[in-house]
């Protein structure tokens, strides 16, 4: 069943496209129709005017799915699933004949030619003006000035066509001929050519490990793949083809014998190991541009135009021969569409950084099956299930051993059979270790809960700590004044900022990421809290003095409730910021979380598991906060009605 | 007898930052009998509120003594319940548990307070909104909670700051009304403070004018208004002669004081 969703996501992704397309053209139609309906009795800035409008929500929903679909890709697959395997056809003859573009001046401005000679006439320049002093003799001095002179000249002989031998010609000739025939049998199409059976049994676009089928699935393809095979063979004669003539062979041969006979030579002069070291430099750097020049690949910008032309003409062939597919091409691949390299064809842009709507959905129901050995969960653990939780466990993680230890009496000893006597004192250790089964209880578990917990556990502490302090320092001038410069000092600084110092502290378990959680939440409810008690108007104070109560009924029911809602504000914003902290801490480390997945997708560039750890994480953040509100407006009716 | 004695009151504050000193009360004195209702009238700043806030015992007085019933006033207490200008309710709690924050704060039964509490909502004019949050009120609903949360405590001594400012001129003549029947109800000895010359000569058995700078007490009066009010209506009152000629009177102080004030500033 899923695999039967899974192969036929993109008739699933039209359908969905298509009726995204309804609900916003309807959605807009409501609007407006809406819109006309009120702008009788409506005041401009009432904020009244703000109210209702799901239309509208449901527009930019709309629009923001379709947005993605087309940004992802996701359009295109769903509507030309076989454009991809086309457009890969044609990437194979970009990747083939990518040995002479780069000759030419092709998604570039110069001919390689002119970029290297100009470029190496540059630095022969500068370094004819920079030869060392005193650590060359006269004549070896001499002997280099000429290398560099005949290194220079080599680049004009090569440049200049009179003195391009007929055997060069011949072989530039050639090349052109092959891209010309080349050309000639795109211009016939494809005729009678069909694809394999093997091609068409391919697994189709983005439904395997392979995201663009290979083989050519259409006869178009199957033409472009042909074309894309004879030029690998036109390009490998290209590249073989050397601008070499007997002068430029003779400067060649009579230049090296000259560099040579300094490199080798003994130097002639004393020198000091500075002196031997910049004498070796030069040398050196004379040397590496003549390598350069020596392999004979400048060519003359003339004798390169009959190639440019003829590449220019496949070029233009191959996008008529296109047809429609460049159109579609244009339209519906936004980024730098397909791209060959070696053995895959693959989404290059916002293609390939943003995952198809659908790709996500599959991503994430594998993720969450909670069938492990299915493929399900990630890591060994699963997105969010449900496990037996021993009770001894937590009673061994919440009671100290310590406490054991200092209960009247001594721990067993071995009796005169060796074998091990338990006093009382044995039998509460293993109940404060946890040794004792105290049976089971249902626990939610998985990454999800993992971050969770985390996050729970952190703003419970820092609730119950920092609440009575945060109202405290409301009201107390020691409580204030003593605790105000700690917190002060330690809240400035960023959490994460915090993070390596206590992970290493605490280790990469969950008390690390734990404490540091408390201690985001614990600033925030103490500044909160003491914010809504110091906020307690002077009137109700004395009011509930005059009525009787002491110091400590009016904090308990005048100060406190006064306080409720600064101290939810302030349990909002913390369950927010502990959220973005708990994702970058378990990035840090760890071995469960969401940011914990997210870490490793990033490390092997999986973008669909990224966008849907990204996803859960918002969706959980929008949850969050959307209890919040709910408990806010339940507890607090009378906030901002005083 | 639970009366309140004023002798050589001063209170002088002392800006924190400048050090300039304002005599905000100078050598008050006098004495108000158990059950009498004193009104209190004067230009704005002449230390009527610090007065009451002494008695209330919110601020310890500079020198002189303050004594309710042979006691000396230092803090806050039960037995001087105080009416603020706005409420001053607890709006997380419901009306009829604001009106028994004393009692359950001192720990009285439950159900004795209850009884209390149905009976005070009843004489307020509160019936039946013992269960409504108390930001639904409307403002004079609010004063009435505001009194029946002072009264159920039975202390000796009210004490009301401004407690009709914020109310519409109808409201305020019921809540007029309400006061005295109160007044005489529980025979209680009241302190209103009022910026209404009317309201001070209908409410006020004794008057005080105050003066400021320093603040002091500029003249006395003796009044028969409170109490014919409590069997005439008292809109009739403000129609008597003697009414109108005092107010006058009273207006034209005032008037010349808040003058001499502007003359200095
Ligand atoms: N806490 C304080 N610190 C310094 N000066 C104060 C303080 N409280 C009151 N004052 C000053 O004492 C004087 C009397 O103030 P008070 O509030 O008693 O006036 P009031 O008669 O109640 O005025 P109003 O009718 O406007 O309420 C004023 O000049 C005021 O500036
Ligand atoms: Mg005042």
């Amino acid at each position: 069943m899923a695999e039967w969703l899974s192969d036929n996501r993109a008739i699933f992704a039209l359908l969905t496209i298509i009726g995204l397309l309804i609900a916003f053209v309807w959605s807009i139609r409501v609007g407006v129709l809406q819109t006309r309906l009120r702008a009788r009795d409506e005041v401009f800035g009432d904020p009244e005017r703000t109210k209702g409008g799901w239309y509208w929500a449901v527009c930019g929903v709309a629009a923001l799915m379709l947005v993605w679909f087309y940004f992802s890709w996701g359009a295109a697959r769903a509507v030309f699933p076989n454009a991809a395997n086309e457009l890969c056809q044609i990437a194979k003859i970009g990747e083939s004949l990518a040995p002479i573009s780069a000759a030419l001046p092709v998604r570039s401005r110069y001919l390689k030619s002119t970029t290297l000679a100009v470029r190496n006439s540059a630095q022969l320049e500068a370094l004819s003006t920079s030869m060392p002093e005193g650590v060359f003799s006269a004549d070896e001095a001499r002997r280099l000035e000429t290398s560099v002179d005949r290194t220079r000249q080599l680049i004009a002989l090569l440049s200049n066509p009179e003195f391009t031998s007929q055997a060069t010609k011949r072989s530039l000739a050639d090349v052109e001929g092959q891209l010309a025939d080349l050309t000639g049998k795109l211009e016939a199409g494809p005729g009678d050519m069909m694809p394999s059976p093997e091609a068409l049994t391919q697994s189709r676009w983005g439904t395997s490990e392979v995201e663009i089928p290979m083989l050519p699935m259409t006869s178009r393809g199957v033409m472009f793949d042909h074309v894309s095979a004879e030029l690998v063979d036109v390009s490998k004669d290209f590249l073989s083809i050397r601008n070499l003539s007997p002068r430029v062979e003779d400067m060649i041969a009579s230049t090296a014998e000259l560099i040579n006979s300094v490199k080798k030579g003994e130097p002639q002069v004393d020198l000091d190991e500075n002196g031997a070291k910049a004498r070796k430099a030069y040398v050196k750097a004379v040397e590496r541009i003549f390598k350069r020049i020596d392999d004979a690949t400048i060519f003359p910008a003339q004798a390169m135009e009959g190639i440019n032309n003829a590449v220019a003409k496949l070029n233009a062939t191959v996008d008529d021969a296109k047809g429609g597919l460049g159109i579609v091409e244009a339209t519906f691949f936004p980024g730098q569409g397909i791209v060959k390299s070696k053995t895959q064809c693959t989404e290059q842009g916002s293609g390939r950084w943003l995952p198809k709507p659908s790709d996500v959905v599959v991503t994430f129901v594998t993720l969450a099956n909670p069938d492990m050995s299915g493929g399900g969960g990630y890591k060994g653990t699963r997105l969010l299930w449900w496990k037996w939780l021993s009770i001894a466990d937590v009673v061994g993680f919440l009671f100290p051993d310590s406490i054991v230890d200092m209960l009247p009496g001594d721990y067993g000893t071995h009796g005169v059979d060796g074998e091990f006597q338990p006093t009382y004192k044995d039998h509460m250790l293993a109940f404060a270790q946890g040794d004792v089964y105290l049976g089971s209880v249902p626990m939610l578990d998985g990454h999800i809960w993992d971050s969770l917990f985390r996050v729970l556990v952190a703003m419970a502490f820092g609730i119950m700590l920092g609440v009575p302090l945060g109202i405290y320092m409301g009201v107390s001038r020691l409580f204030k004044s003593f605790f105000d410069p700690l917190i002060e000092l330690y809240r400035p600084v960023p959490p994460l900022a915090w993070a390596p110092l206590i992970l290493t502290i605490f280790g990469i378990q969950d008390d690390g990421k734990i404490f540091l959680l408390f201690m985001v939440a614990f600033a925030i409810m103490v500044i909160s809290a003491r914010t809504g008690a110091s906020g307690t108007q002077l009137s109700k104070i004395r009011a509930s003095h005059s009525l009787g109560a002491t110091d400590r009924q009016i904090l308990r029911y005048v100060i406190l409730p006064n306080a409720l809602p600064e101290i939810l504000t302030g349990v909002r914003i913390s369950i927010g910021v502990c959220w973005g902290t708990l994702v970058a801490a378990e990035m840090l480390a760890g071995t469960t979380g969401i940011g914990f997945i997210e870490n490793v997708a990033r490390t092997v560039s999986d973008y669909e598991l990224i966008w849907v750890t990204i996803l859960i994480m918002g969706l959980l953040g929008l949850l969050f906060d959307l209890v919040m509100r709910w408990v806010i407006g339940k507890l607090i009716p009378w906030r901002g009605k005083g | 007898m639970s009366d309140l004695i004023c002798r050589d009151l001063c209170m002088t504050f002392r800006d924190a930052q400048s050090g300039a000193e304002v005599e905000a009360l100078k050598n008050i004195n006098f004495e108000l009998k158990q059950g009498e209702i004193l009104a209190v009238l004067g230009p704005s700043g002449c230390g009527k509120t610090t007065l009451l806030n002494m008695v209330a015992g919110f601020l310890n007085p500079t020198s002189g003594d303050l004594t309710l019933g042979g006691v000396d006033i230092e803090g806050p207490g039960a037995e001087r319940g105080m009416v603020f200008q706005q409420g001053a309710l607890f709006e997380w709690l419901t009306v009829a548990r604001n009106v028994d924050f004393g009692l359950r704060m001192s720990g009285a039964p439950e159900a004795e307070t209850a009884e209390k509490v149905l009976n005070w909502l009843d004489t307020v004019g509160l019936q039946g909104f013992g269960d409504t949050p108390t930001y639904q009120l409307s403002g004079g609903m609010q004063q009435r909670v505001a009194l029946a949360r002072c009264l159920v405590n039975d202390p000796s001594l009210i004490l009301m700051d401004e407690p009709l400012g914020a109310l519409d001129a109808l409201t305020r003549e019921k809540m007029q009304s309400l006061i005295l029947e109160l007044w005489k109800k529980t025979g209680k000895t009241i302190i209103v403070i009022t910026h209404s010359v009317e309201e001070a000569l209908l409410l006020g058995e004794r008057l005080f004018v105050m003066a400021p700078r320093p603040g002091r007490i500029h003249r006395e009066y003796n009044l028969p208004f409170a109490e014919m009010g409590l069997t005439r209506s008292l809109r009739e009152i403000k129609q008597e002669q003697e009414f109108s000629s005092i107010r006058e009177e009273i207006l034209t102080m005032i008037w010349d004081m808040e003058e001499e004030i502007m003359g200095h500033g």
